[in-house]
């Protein structure tokens, strides 16, 4: 028993030393891939505000609309843009080379961006973006410092004419009762389309879709995982009881 | 079905090899938990190389097609994805259980007299699985991949005179490109796995010679009954084909707990940097080797000053291949009258736990940025870990050591 517990602790202080890290000033944003809703108007959104730029090459649009429910004819007329067929991986029209030369860096692919960044910085930079006339575009990003992107959703999220809170504690002032920090910015420079609370919402189906393309087995791993748990755990009942078979005349 | 085997066997003895390795090769009764870890090694070793084929099936060994080839398993090959996270998962796998079939030689002298070869053996596996690791890491041709691949390629640049040559000899190029990763394909697919599974069998035929170990260090071929066959012995099969179906479940239950749930496992098994396709214009901003290097990673960054002339970068990786060769003469460093640890006096007992707080704590300085108390620790880290092996032949030699019982003990 001693040494299986001295076993045991050497192969678990790795694994709780990883489950302790992690932190950093990012809103927390936890996907959630049984939503479908949730994923097709995320899908919605990358189609119609990062795709003219960002490709998603590694992923196609059959298996896409497959995954997240979207029936062909809709997801074709509504969601390929180009003379792609629906078989075919999500690229775009635009010449990375031009691209390069008009925002000083090629947009990146964007298939795996939640796989490298995680959802919290995605959720984060996305709302991320304030006023700052020093830069070529006019805009900066709290988690992305001197950023080359424009601010894509302007006219739907509105600009913040300073940094907004990316990470901030919610906090109540003593005196009033009044809760601060509540919203992501203060003050704006530019009013967007949507309210503050439902671009929040708009940008969590983003990264819900994100984090979906980054791992489309997401959808089905942990579902499997539990049967093949089920599976691993009657056949341990067994090889335990064969084992007691055997070993009750070994002394 | 018994004339089919006695068929066979007229013509290859089959029925004595199974009786050879099997239901006649008498192993101590009293084995213990950490004795499953080698047969654990085996199975992890038939899942890497099962998935392994099936991956270089869908996988594309080029430069320009490897990342999108791995995304391709991932997201277009029906369950890819699973033979690619049991294949991953299975890589640190492996290590986690050699590193515990190791300490459960350490402990229960192993590798003592007759035992030498078996250890030798096992220390030349240990090598080449770091070299299959190595040149299986850069396959999916990712940020971490190819910066991985870089450094430790850079390292033999550091060998004066030839280093340079050497470095470019090893990468076909002036620096890790296409020709890298071909090269690293067919070894890492045909020729190291080819040796390993050699070495394997070698590992056991040497061990079946001389026959098993046991936590009490016992010899249990002094004490046979009339018909030669140990008194402490029971037939491995089916007594530990059958005990051994026990720790593979729990195993294949942590195995497929961090498949399913867990691939990733926090970036340790995959890092994130590697979701990214190698871009030799771009470094990450902190490179760190897979945790199964790190003990030795962190040995070499612990050298940090220049000795007789010699780069502290030499210094570096003769200390880091120093590290891995000083394994191999271990069977001559321990002059201890005794092999188990249960028997072996305090200081015996004092140095291995120093040993493996050392290695644990070199393997974690080894995953983050260096500060001064950092390097500090891993050159304490680094002695502690030669300490162990230079220090043996005077500790074991000092220290008094308990009476061995006659007959292997059982609680």
């Amino acid at each position: 028993m001693k040494q299986i517990l001295t076993a045991l602790i050497l192969v678990l202080v790795p694994v709780l030393a990883i489950a302790a890290g992690g932190g950093g000033h990012l809103d927390n944003m936890e996907p959630d891939l049984s939503d479908k809703a949730s994923l097709q108007r995320g899908a919605k959104i990358f189609t119609n505000n990062c795709m003219g730029c960002h490709s998603a090459q590694y992923a196609r649009y059959k298996g896409v609309a497959e995954d997240i429910g979207i029936p062909k004819d809709l997801y074709v007329e509504n969601l390929i843009f180009t003379e792609t067929r629906f078989a075919q991986l999500m690229k775009n029209a635009m010449p990375s080379e031009q691209a390069q030369q008009w925002f000083g860096v090629a947009p990146p692919d964007l298939t795996l961006t939640a796989r490298v960044n995680g959802p919290d910085w995605l959720y984060s930079y996305l709302r991320g973006f304030y006023k700052d006339e020093s830069r070529p575009l006019g805009v900066n990003n709290v988690v992305f410092n001197n950023v080359g992107m424009p601010h894509a959703m302007v006219n739907k999220g509105g600009l913040c004419a300073e940094k907004p809170h990316i990470g901030a504690e919610e906090s109540v002032d003593p005196a009033t009762g009044e809760v601060l920090n509540d919203g992501v910015c203060d003050d704006w420079a530019i009013e967007g389309s949507m309210d503050p609370e439902e671009f929040d919402r708009a940008m969590y189906d983003l990264t819900n879709f994100l984090v979906y393309l980054g791992e489309p087995a997401l959808m089905d791993r942990k579902r499997i995982g539990v049967y093949v748990l089920l599976f691993i755990g009657i056949f341990f009942i067994f090889a335990y009881l064969l084992n007691r078979e055997y070993w009750k005349d070994i002394h | 079905m018994s004339g089919l085997i006695k068929w066979i066997d007229d013509r290859l003895p089959i029925v004595d090899a199974f009786e050879k390795h099997m239901s006649k090769y008498y192993a101590p009764k009293n084995f213990n938990f950490w004795y499953a870890f080698g047969v654990l090694s085996m199975l992890v070793l038939v899942n890497q190389l099962l998935t392994g084929i099936w991956l270089t099936m869908m996988y594309t060994p080029t430069a320009e097609g490897a990342f999108a080839s791995v995304e391709y398993i991932m997201r277009d090959v029906n369950y890819g994805w699973l033979l690619r996270y049991m294949h991953s998962t299975g890589a640190s796998m492996f290590f986690l259980v050699v590193y515990l079939h190791m300490f459960r030689a350490l402990m229960y002298g192993s590798y003592q007299k007759p035992r030498e070869l078996i250890w030798i053996f096992g220390m030349a596996i240990y090598l080449l699985l770091m070299a299959e690791a190595f040149m299986g890491y850069v396959l999916p041709w990712g940020q971490m991949s190819y910066w991985g691949a870089q450094v430790i390629i850079n390292l033999f640049s550091a060998i004066p005179g030839i280093g340079e040559d050497l470095a470019i000899w090893i990468r076909g190029d002036y620096l890790i490109s296409g020709a890298t990763l071909n090269r690293f394909f067919a070894l890492h697919v045909v020729a190291v796995p080819l040796v390993l599974v050699g070495l394997v069998i070698l590992h056991i035929l040497a061990l079946h010679e001389v026959g098993s170990n046991n936590p009490d260090g016992v010899d249990i071929k002094k004490n046979k009954d009339k018909n030669g066959i140990p008194k402490d012995g029971i037939p491995f099969h089916p007594y530990y084909t059958v005990h051994d179906l026990v720790p593979i479940a729990v195993f294949l239950a942590v195995f497929a707990t961090i498949v399913f749930f867990f691939p990733e496992m926090g970036g340790y098994f995959l890092e994130k940097p590697n979701f990214q396709q190698a871009d030799p214009m771009q470094t990450p901003a902190h490179i760190a080797p897979v945790w199964y290097f790190t003990p030795f990673y962190a040995m070499l960054r612990a050298v940090t000053f220049n000795l007789f002339g010699l780069s502290s970068q030499f210094w570096g990786v003769v200390v880091m291949g120093a590290a891995v060769a000083i394994l191999f003469v271990l069977p001559w460093l321990d002059y201890s009258k005794v092999r188990s640890i249960r028997y072996k006096g305090i200081l015996s007992r004092i140095a291995l736990t120093i040993f493996v707080v050392c290695f644990v704590m070199l393997g974690y300085l080894g995953t983050v940025p260096t500060t001064e108390i950092k390097t500090l620790l891993a050159q304490l880290g680094t002695l502690g870990y030669f300490g162990f092996f230079i220090l043996m032949p005077f500790y074991t030699r000092m220290e008094s050591t308990k009476p061995v019982p006659e007959r292997v003990t059982t609680k």
